[in-house]
């Protein structure tokens, strides 16, 4: 094994880290340095002026800080429904149909829902923002939810849902969730696979309810799963952009209701020519990302449960 | 996880009462589940069902009679969205561009994996931790030097820049991932075959690669679904709508159907889109499904 090894090993490594460390690592790297310049993008000239631009982030009362305040309610609400559905669900297709002489198992059909909850996470965002732009459209472009409010005589939003600053954020947020669940419910179907059946069988001798099944045994037994879906979760919360871009007016509208920080940095650094600001707000967004991860490290755990 | 039934449970549930009724319980919640598991089928299915029926219609069908069914099947919009949409082209480029970057992913990804799971030396922890980190990197932060980098080297608006690119911000996953496999391969089987006189190279390419498979199949699977459906990394690094990759292209038709009000042949162009992806879905679930949540579950 001695033989040659370190050759063999630069050799393997060569490629692979030097791609990386050119295209991933220096970029970003080079971008916490022009975090603290005024760099344009476009000339060669520029000067560091500190943290100015993290100052001035929060200054920023026009996109900036709506942005921080749709993404933080999107790394809230998406990873909590999300994961609540993917277990509710997980768990009705793996263990609560219950009690055909005490066996454990899924609901009716349960393979049938799995294949079509999981469908959406093989669609690409362009074609799940175009589908459910025109499901929230207006009524008179065709909107299937406004004409179906309208064909059983209900109000609907007249420009449609993405166009009213009421309801343009909980849109995407529902095109999110909805996308998002068949993933988790097939990632929460595998772990309980791997829960003994004995453990629910002795439940259901005590006398255990579903709730109670569910709550005492399931959850407990999983937490490790939900810890890993909830870190998932919220990095996808925080890199939001294409259904933005694809669906809300304006890319962010109406009135920036739909703003977000992964858009705001494109705007900045492609239709703004403000390099070194969109950089600053991207350096926030590491660190969020950052200090979620070790967060959900440290205090996200707990004893684990052996079986 | 071995069937061990030694539980550690922090401290013991308190008995519940017996004197639940769990037959009710069980008969309410199973209306309510059902009822529930179905309709959230049906908001999967009637969104997509409803735009293929759309593709069928008359923009002034769409915008008119959107819940109603076509009248005449508007092939037309099909033809305007391959010939007008581009969507052939886009269909291409991607492919041109995926052959390439999928096995460049799984090549480099799958060399550095082996040598960084089996394989000791100085700053092996450095670099795997190197490669797991950009997992959480958010791309947005390297998008414009990276965009600068391969406009220094003459690589930008190119598909071997775009290759590289996909290579480079697939690989986080794919060694974090492969590591692990790697690590789960027995070992003496690559004794054997070093007392058998194989070297390094013979070792990686003839026995653990067709060893590591499985792990191969389901990462190459995850890898081709999530460049398939890239979108951010071609927007900022290919800027001629000619050279557009499928979920870029499909964005700029949005955009033009926007102004022009072709709302059939844009709808006409999803549904080309979504067709190849639905049939490998159909015939490949189960592999899609682990493929996919393999990652996580490791």
């Amino acid at each position: 094994m001695r033989h040659g090894k370190y050759p063999f090993i630069l050799s393997f490594l060569a490629l692979p880290v030097g791609l990386y460390a050119w295209l991933v690592l220096l970029p970003f790297a080079q971008a916490f340095q022009i975090s603290f310049t005024d760099w344009s993008g476009s000339s060669n000239q520029f000067e560091y002026i500190g943290f100015d631009n993290y100052v001035n982030l929060f200054k920023d009362d026009r996109l900036v800080l709506p942005a921080l305040r749709n993404t933080g309610i999107i790394l809230v609400v998406l990873p909590v429904v999300t994961i609540a559905l993917g277990l509710f669900f997980a768990f009705m297709l793996n263990i609560g149909g219950r009690s055909r002489q005490g066996r454990i198992e899924g609901v009716r059909g349960s393979r049938f829902h799995k294949i079509v909850f999981f469908f959406p996470q093989v669609l690409s965002l362009a074609i799940i923002g175009i589908l459910w732009k025109q499901v929230y459209a207006p009524e008179n472009f065709g909107g299937l939810i406004t004409g179906g409010l309208e064909a059983f005589g209900l109000p609907s939003p007249v420009n449609g849902f993405l166009a009213d600053k009421r309801f343009v954020l909980a849109s995407v947020i529902a095109v999110l969730v909805w996308s998002a669940v068949g993933f988790y419910l097939v990632f929460f179907s595998s772990a309980m696979a791997s829960i003994p059946r004995d453990l629910y069988e002795a439940g259901i001798v005590d006398g255990a309810g579903r709730f109670q099944t569910f709550f005492r045994i399931t959850l407990p037994l999983l937490w490790e799963s939900v810890q890993t879906a909830w870190i998932y979760l919220s990095i996808i919360a925080l890199d939001v952009f294409v259904l933005v871009y694809m669906m809300t007016p304006g890319k962010g509208g109406p009135d920036g209701a739909s703003e977000v920080v992964g858009g705001v940095i494109w705007k900045y650094a492609f239709t703004h020519g403000e390099q070194a600001f969109a950089s600053a707000l991207g350096v926030v967004l590491f660190f969020a990302a950052l200090s979620l991860a070790v967060v959900s490290l440290r205090f996200g755990r707990r004893e684990r449960i052996e079986f | 996880m071995a069937t061990q039934t030694s539980i550690e449970t922090r401290k013991p549930p308190a008995p519940a009462a017996p004197t639940r009724e769990p037959r009710r319980e069980g008969a309410v919640m199973n209306v309510f589940s059902h009822a529930f598991l179905w309709l959230w089928g049906l908001m999967v299915i009637i969104p997509v069902v409803w735009i293929v029926l759309s593709s069928f219609k008359t923009t002034r069908e769409i915008a008119g009679d959107p819940l109603g069914l076509p009248a005449a099947p508007q092939w037309d919009n099909y033809a305007s969205a391959w010939t007008n949409g581009n969507i052939g082209t886009y269909f291409i480029n991607t492919l041109q561009v995926m052959v390439f970057s999928i096995s460049g992913t799984m090549l480099l990804g799958a060399m550095a994996a082996y040598v960084l799971a089996r394989y000791e030396f100085r700053g092996n922890r450095l670099v795997y931790f190197a490669f797991a980190g950009g997992m959480m990197f958010p791309v947005f932060l390297a998008l414009f030097p990276l965009f600068k980098i391969l406009d220094n080297v003459g690589m930008l608006n190119t598909y071997p820049g775009l290759i590289l690119v996909y290579i480079a911000y697939s690989l986080p996953f794919t060694v974090f991932f492969l590591t692990a496999f790697f690590r789960t391969l027995p070992t003496g089987v690559a004794e054997a075959a070093l007392i058998d006189g194989a070297g390094h190279y013979r070792l990686f390419f003839q026995v653990m690669l067709p060893m590591a498979k499985p792990g191969l199949i389901a990462i190459t699977i995850f890898n081709i679904i999530g460049q398939w459906n890239q979108f951010l990394l071609p927007l900022v690094l290919m800027s001629d709508p000619e050279d557009a990759v499928i979920s870029q292209g499909l964005a700029n038709l949005a955009l033009r159907q926007g102004y022009e009000g072709d709302q059939g042949a844009l709808f006409a162009g999803t549904v080309l889109a979504m067709v190849p992806i639905f049939i490998a879905y159909v015939i490949f679930q189960r592999q899609i499904q682990a493929g996919l949540t393999a990652g996580a579950i490791k």
